[in-house]
């Protein structure tokens, strides 16, 4: 596989970008910055394939298409069916000797946002994953229905306000916590599964590099700052994604195997969860003294799963 | 524009009086990025590869933007920062330097100048009125760092 260098930063920005401008993302968004990382990060022919979100409306608004690959679209939920059903078609024909080009090298990747991974396409993907199909999903969680207005996900973390759990005199916002879908991942024998940030950028290359490699389905769960839901200025994606992962909010680790967890970033200084709320307009209500006690939740959630993750990563199971 | 190879596509296979195999289906919307062959779009620069009307690359997002990113190439240390998180693909970069920003695509996020690490910045936001060359004569002179 023509896998590109990502030694440095200079070297990296050498790959001819594969993803073109003028989609009608919003400005800031993290999606296309994740997007266009994993699609430079290899020189290979890649088999795309989108759920229903962001990604797909606005990389496909008729009459433009803003890839340079192959690219496809059915419906909300099936993007892991979609490009498995492409990976099963390509090694049926390439067995028959159908193909134009039957050296070229492929890979099949799926995005999915965090509503069609967690809720929506979750059927789908787990089937997919159990089938042994040899793809890669990446899952651009940013933790919202935000192509659809702000509805509350699966993936919306505990106190954050959506348009459809609002905080207001009577409650703090969503109640539940967010579902831990790397685990779940690595539960389905994954060979690989990770949890990535595009503010480290080298990691992020690493995981996808890693990830296309690898025969079998992976997995990787992004964290895609939304300006717009998140409520932040666009200039500041990138300063968010760095609370994120520096409050542990956002841990950043690989799973190989189902057992042999590898944290990826330890930050320096780990800082307080406050600051990361603080910087969003979505967990503003928090702040308020009835809302305190939902605040030292969150701190004490991050804490117990950054304990848990040290000791997995220590046991290797 | 003109939607080319469009009047063989779908509704004739509907009156076909033979059952189309899977190889013979023509595609039902499909945008070809490029015209005639894509496969080595990786190993192309922008500039050599030939875009059809299809691909968003010929299309602009100019309008949206209110303020917009102005390069100094004077201070620039070429670190590529802005580069990697440019959501819009709107930093021109070749062999390692960084050319200059594509205005056609560009949204003015800002992104590029919170992430620029040199002393002052080399990109600043101006707003979208304003001359280039006038923005780049008042630029700021660098900021002495203040001892506490």
């Amino acid at each position: 596989m023509a896998i590109t260098s990502v030694k440095n930063l200079k070297e990296f920005s050498t790959n001819n970008d594969r993803f073109e401008g003028a989609h009608l993302l919003c400005p800031g968004c993290a999606h296309s910055m994740i997007v266009r990382e994993l699609m430079n990060c290899t020189d290979d022919n890649l088999v795309i394939s989108s759920n229903t979100g962001c990604l797909e409306v606005s990389t496909a608004v008729y009459p433009y298409t803003s890839w340079d690959t192959s690219w496809i679209h059915i419906g909300f939920e099936n993007a892991a069916t979609a490009v498995t059903g492409a990976e099963a078609m390509y090694k049926a024909r390439k067995r028959k000797g159908t193909l134009k080009d039957p050296d070229a090298p492929v890979k099949f990747v799926a995005f999915g946002g965090d509503g069609s991974t967690y809720d929506i396409g979750f059927q789908w993907l787990s089937g997919a994953m159990e089938r042994g199909h040899d793809f890669t999903y990446i899952c651009l969680d940013n933790e919202n229905y935000a192509n659809t207005g702000g509805q509350r996900s699966s993936a919306t973390p505990i106190g954050a306000t959506t348009s459809t759990a609002q905080a207001g005199t009577h409650s703090y916002g969503k109640k539940e916590k967010k579902k831990d879908i790397v685990s779940i991942m690595a539960a389905h024998g994954s060979p690989y599964v990770a949890q990535l940030a595009p503010n480290k950028w080298k990691s992020m290359a690493k995981g996808f590099q890693k990830a296309l490699e690898t025969e079998g389905p992976c997995f990787i769960n992004t964290v895609s700052a939304c300006t717009t839901e998140w409520k932040f200025d666009p200039k500041d994606t990138i300063h968010v994604t760095d609370l994120a992962t520096d409050s542990l909010m956002f841990p950043i680790y690989e799973i190989i195997e189902g057992h042999e967890l590898n944290i990826l970033y330890r930050p320096k200084n780990i800082i307080s969860v406050e600051d990361y709320l603080g910087a969003q307009g979505r967990y503003k209500h928090l702040f308020k003294p009835q809302n305190r006690h939902v605040i030292e939740q969150i701190q004490k959630d991050i804490d117990d799963n950054w304990a848990r993750l040290q000791r997995r990563e220590e046991a290797r199971i | 524009m003109s939607l080319q190879g469009n009047d063989n596509r779908g509704i004739r296979e509907l009156g076909a009086e033979k059952k189309v195999g899977w190889d013979e289906v023509t595609q039902g919307v499909a945008l070809n990025s490029f015209v005639g062959e894509s496969e080595n779009s990786a190993f192309l620069k922008a500039e050599e590869r030939n875009y059809n009307d299809f691909n968003s690359y010929t299309a602009t997002v100019a309008s949206w933007r209110i303020i917009k990113p102005v390069y100094n190439r004077d201070i620039c240390i070429d670190c590529q920062n802005c580069w990697i998180w440019c959501p819009d693909t709107s930093i021109i970069s070749r062999d390692k330097q960084m050319l200059g920003i594509d205005y056609d695509h560009c949204k003015g996020c800002g992104v590029c100048v919170e992430v620029c690490p040199t002393n002052p910045k080399s990109l600043l936001m101006f707003s979208e009125a304003k001359d280039n060359n006038e923005a780049l004569a008042g630029w700021p002179v660098k900021e002495k760092k203040v001892k506490n």
